[in-house]
């Protein structure tokens, strides 16, 4: 019994484990949604792997209070993740925007494998066109036959 | 074509030894977070002044038409290695001339003004940025964080951390003179 109830309790501890404090909840749960989502998508720029929803730092605190702002000031979710972004740059969104500069971090994972099989593909195939035993030519097989009849058939010694 | 094709693992291997010597270079600081306001306006802030300290707050408009490239010196009382800077940005200050603004960052100004009584004021004007709200405008991660700002208000760099050391001191020394911060000549 006792067992049971520690896994239950140990198990819902992740669950409770949350950086946003209840002052800074927005009463319209809307809203206050609105902002979980856009806070998991913004890193925290102090401890760096975490989001800012998830996140005790100060700056966290700071950037979720605004994020929260902004949401009720009326901005969209886009507008608010750009407000960020024009303060701390693209290091702020754990989603890096597709651009000139991240073409090789976004194509790389398909385009390396993609002409891993590519290459691959093409010796294979070739490989497999080319017979690799070819028949000998009639001079060779003339030669050969001397060969042959020269040491004895049978391999004598 | 054989021997374009026997090239081609030297060709991998150099790649990838240059990508490592980046990658594996202990200069390199992968958390470093490249600043968006290099090259670009200062941002819009307006800040009333610290109570109890003499010098008046700090503002977008004290940014620009300045005679020369000023630093915004980002501080709090509460933060040590900031003590261990004050010592070098008043050296700054008083050998160099330098024109040096301070954002209070989230500090009591009680504190703030103890602060600076005990160690001097070298702050020419000091804004009280109570709520934090300044320091995301400016894409702060910290204090200390220290940006040189030119004549027309144009971010020109950005240091992260306690101008503390002689690296630090070295590399912040050629950024003013580059900007063109300094009275005198580097080197002496």
């Amino acid at each position: 019994m006792i067992r049971t109830l520690f896994l239950i309790i140990m198990l819902g501890l992740p669950g409770v484990a949350n950086a946003v404090e209840p002052d800074e909840m927005l009463s319209d749960p809307n809203l206050e949604a609105r902002a979980r989502e856009i806070s998991k998508e913004l890193r925290c720029v102090v401890c760096q792997n975490q989001d800012i929803d998830s996140s005790n730092a100060g700056v966290a605190r700071d950037l979720r209070l605004l994020v929260r702002e902004r949401l009720v000031a009326g901005d969209s979710d886009t507008e608010v993740i750009d407000f960020v972004r024009a303060r701390y740059g693209d290091f702020v969104l754990f989603k890096p925007p597709f651009k000139p500069q991240t073409y090789a971090l976004w194509i790389a994972p398909f385009a390396l494998p993609a002409a891993a099989f590519l290459i691959g593909g093409i010796l294979l195939w070739r490989a497999r066109r080319r017979p690799s035993v070819e028949a000998l030519s009639e001079e060779e097989e003339a030669l050969v036959a001397k060969v042959l009849a020269r040491h004895g058939r049978g391999g004598g010694k | 074509m054989k021997r374009l094709i026997a090239v081609v693992p030297l060709a991998f291997a150099v790649v990838l030894g240059a990508f490592f010597v980046w990658g594996l270079n202990p200069e390199r600081d992968p958390s470093e977070i490249p600043s968006v306001l290099i090259s670009q306006a200062a941002p819009e802030f307006d800040l009333p002044s610290v109570p109890g300290v003499d010098v008046p707050g700090l503002g977008r408009a004290d940014l620009t038409d300045n005679p020369g490239p000023v630093v915004v010196n980002v501080f709090a009382s509460w933060c040590v290695p900031c003590k261990a800077e004050h010592a070098v940005l008043t050296r700054f200050v008083e050998r160099d001339g330098l024109r040096l603004f301070g954002i209070n960052y989230k500090d009591e100004p009680e504190d703030a003004a103890t602060w600076l009584s005990d160690l001097g004021n070298p702050y020419e004007r000091i804004g009280s940025d109570l709520s934090g709200r300044a320091g995301i405008e400016w894409g702060i991660s910290g204090v200390p964080e220290t940006f040189i700002v030119g004549r027309d208000g144009t971010v020109l760099y950005r240091y992260v951390g306690p101008i503390v050391g002689e690296d630090a001191v070295k590399k912040f020394t050629t950024a003013l003179a580059q900007a063109g911060a300094l009275d005198r000549e580097l080197g002496s």
